[in-house]
């Protein structure tokens, strides 16, 4: 057997498919670096992008849950962090989403002339969201300075909950971005889902003024589990501990689910975009 | 046994060609609509359904050994691409079995890899990853690169500015200096100007030369095929028709080429039929390839089942992509011809021919005003070479234009 063989069969590539990965991951850094690069290239307001887009949402949202419906906040955090705290998930959240189930339409050109796991595509747009979400996170911490609002210990424990947002958005990313290649009508569907969770998701309130009998329900959604977390973490509200295991799980779910509903469609890609 | 690199083996790849939809792409709501429909009982006639295979690539067999130039021939659809697009993983056969040892890399179609708004750098790093380089790799292969494909001066300006010659220069130069144990090149050479090309075909003989490596090419120009290869595989309907020693392999798909049409469709009245079309050179040998900027004489010969009065003729020529390049008919020339009874042959002389080097299908076409007496779509195919390959004369290609004009320069 000689170091470099390859043995290309039908089905074969189940076999190498992991090894193949990690071979590949200098792609997933320069893929990764050049959406980043030409995402704030060419654009007049460039990185303030993920500044204005958060900041305008969470001014809305206080105006509107605080002072006209008058909702309460249960930390001592003024609201507008509160919702701040919820918005920076969600909007990583969201635009990994629509980054991934547009990115190997994207690149078609690549995925049908050379080859490589095509997993690389959907992480690494993923990645992309990462780095307008470090720029929020920075306007974050302005914010809570602004506000005289000192940070608790615990959010050393935040990267666990950015990791949480990774998976879930990794998860259903992959499968939207599959889903996208064979029915293209999906990208239509995206932004609605988007809107919709935006407001099934509490970011504009917190979940305590959810009844106590539909928490775990309420659960279901994964984002709320991490929006949750963060708050937690960031502003010391009380954490629900068996919602957020219940929304790990469906995390864990919808990323198991997504890789493999990827991988059984991933061969055909070449063939279908 | 130890020098062959590449081994294919019953090597098959099957199509599934679906006739329900019309659209480019399946969509979501459609196929929502008919799974609900079928769940509540409404949809009581099935879906036309018509799903016919096609086989690319039947019981594919061969073997390549290491250092061997290999040119893979061809018409269109005889299974050349999904061949190279098997070898470099990105499809997957349906049958069959390859065993590769080394490094694969293709040389893509310009600017695959290429990002527009990047910089000529940044994209050697990003061109270099997609086909599996490490950084490192890449940066101590940098200057090779930058000085192969002479794009020093507009390293950092980005590549949507480039002209198409510097795109695929770049683009062969990253792929050159992969040193992949085997270089795939696909009918990229027909950008770029003849002295880049003379300078791929060089460099890719030296990798497989001094180097030991193998070069899988492909191309529509068999004068390329010939000067770089050294074996064949002539691929016809998915199967392969001929292999062995790249001379023996272009003459049979010269004479492959001739006959391959035999099964054209006759349309009109047929009072006139066409025999053969053929192409002799000014002293009247026949040609089986013909050569952009010489002398032609097309013989069209028919016979005729009744005499006629005022009958027009035409020759034509479709590109490989099935445009139309141009028609040789009487009737430009305000000609028409009374023809009697039985076999006579119509004979067109063109001074210089503008074809530009390229395979052409061959058509015929008989009228008589208005009237539709005979008209063949496919009668045959001929290729077009260029007589002159060196280092002056640029071979003229799609991207210049479609035609050739004959034109004279001087310097005043």
């Amino acid at each position: 057997m000689k170091p470099n063989r390859t043995v290309i069969e039908a089905g074969r590539t189940e076999k190498n498919y992991w090894q193949d990965l990690w071979h590949f991951r200098e792609l997933f850094y320069i893929l990764s670096w050049r959406d980043v690069k030409v995402r704030y290239k060419q654009t007049v307001l460039g990185a303030a992008w993920a500044i204005i887009r958060p900041l305008l949402t969470t001014i809305i949202f206080t105006v509107v849950f605080s002072r006209v419906a008058k909702l309460p906040a249960p930390g001592s955090a003024p609201y507008a962090i509160m919702v701040f705290a919820g918005m920076l998930p969600w909007q990583f959240f969201a635009s990994a989403l629509s980054e991934a189930s547009n990115s190997l339409i994207g690149n078609a050109n690549l995925v049908s002339k050379v080859y490589f796991p095509r997993m690389i595509i959907p992480a690494s747009s993923i990645f992309t969201s990462l780095v307008d979400f470090a720029i929020s996170f920075l306007l974050l911490l302005c914010m809570m300075a602004f506000y005289q609002v000192m940070p608790d210990i615990k959010i050393m424990l935040l990267p666990v909950f950015i990791l949480l947002a990774l998976a879930a958005a990794l998860g259903v990313g992959l499968y939207v971005t599959a889903l996208n290649v064979k029915y293209r009508d999906v990208r239509y569907v995206i932004p609605f889902v988007v809107q919709l969770g935006l407001y099934l998701t509490p970011i504009g309130f917190s979940s305590s003024i959810v009844p106590e009998k539909w928490r775990l329900w309420y659960a279901l959604n994964p984002m709320v589990g991490i929006v949750d977390g963060f708050r937690w973490c960031i502003l010391n509200e009380p954490m629900n501990w068996t919602a957020l295991a219940i929304s790990t799980s469906v995390i864990l779910l919808f990323l198991l689910i997504g890789i493999f509903y990827f991988r059984k469609t991933e061969r055909g890609f070449a063939d279908n975009i | 046994m130890s020098d062959t690199v590449i081994r294919v083996e019953n090597l098959s790849k099957r199509f599934i060609i679906s006739h329900e939809e019309r659209e480019p792409y399946k969509s979501l709501r459609d196929v929502m609509v008919r799974k609900t429909k079928k769940w509540i009982g409404l949809n009581k006639q099935k879906p036309h359904l018509t799903h016919e295979e096609f086989w690319a690539l039947k019981d594919l067999n061969f073997e390549i050994k290491q250092g061997d130039r290999v040119g893979i021939i061809g018409r269109n659809g005889a299974g050349k691409s999904t061949l190279l697009k098997i070898l470099s993983r990105i499809t997957e056969p349906t049958q069959g079995r390859i065993t590769i040892d080394g490094r694969v890399a293709s040389l893509l179609e310009v600017g695959t890899g290429f990002h527009p708004e990047l910089t000529g750098r940044e994209n050697i790093f990003l061109n270099g990853a997609i086909l599996g380089m490490s950084r490192a790799e890449i940066r101590a292969k940098f200057d090779e690169i930058v000085a192969f494909a002479e794009v020093e001066k507009f390293l950092d300006t980005p590549v949507k500015r480039y002209s198409s010659g510097m795109y695929v220069r770049l683009a062969f130069a990253v792929a050159a200096h992969l040193e992949p144990e085997i270089l795939i090149v696909d009918e990229v050479l027909a950008v770029g100007d003849a002295q880049f090309q003379k300078k791929c075909l060089g460099k890719m003989e030296d990798v497989s030369k001094n180097e030991g490596r193998t070069v899988l090419f492909v191309s529509h120009d068999l004068n390329a095929v010939h000067k770089l290869c050294s074996v064949g595989v002539l691929l016809n309907n998915g199967s392969i028709y001929y292999a062995g020693a790249i001379n023996k392999v272009i003459e049979s798909y010269v004479s492959h080429s001739k006959n391959i049409s035999s099964n054209y469709v006759r349309i009109g009245t047929g009072e006139i039929q066409l025999i053969d079309i053929i192409f002799l050179n000014e002293n009247g040998v026949e040609l089986t390839e013909l050569s952009t900027e010489q002398a032609v004489v097309v013989k069209m010969k028919c016979k005729a089942n009744r005499s006629m009065k005022g009958v027009q003729f035409a020759v034509c020529f479709n590109n490989i992509h099935n445009s139309r390049i141009t028609s040789l008919w009487t009737a430009f020339k305000g000609i028409s011809f009374d023809v009697n009874e039985g076999i006579f042959s119509l004979i067109f002389t063109i001074d210089r021919l503008g074809l530009i080097p390229g395979d052409y299908q061959i058509l015929s076409h008989i009228n008589c005003g208005d009237i539709l007496i005979e008209k063949i779509d496919n009668f045959k195919f001929i290729t077009v070479s260029h007589a002159i390959f060196s280092i002056e004369y640029a071979v003229p290609t799609l991207s210049q234009g479609v035609y050739l004009e004959n034109f004279h320069v001087t310097l005043e």
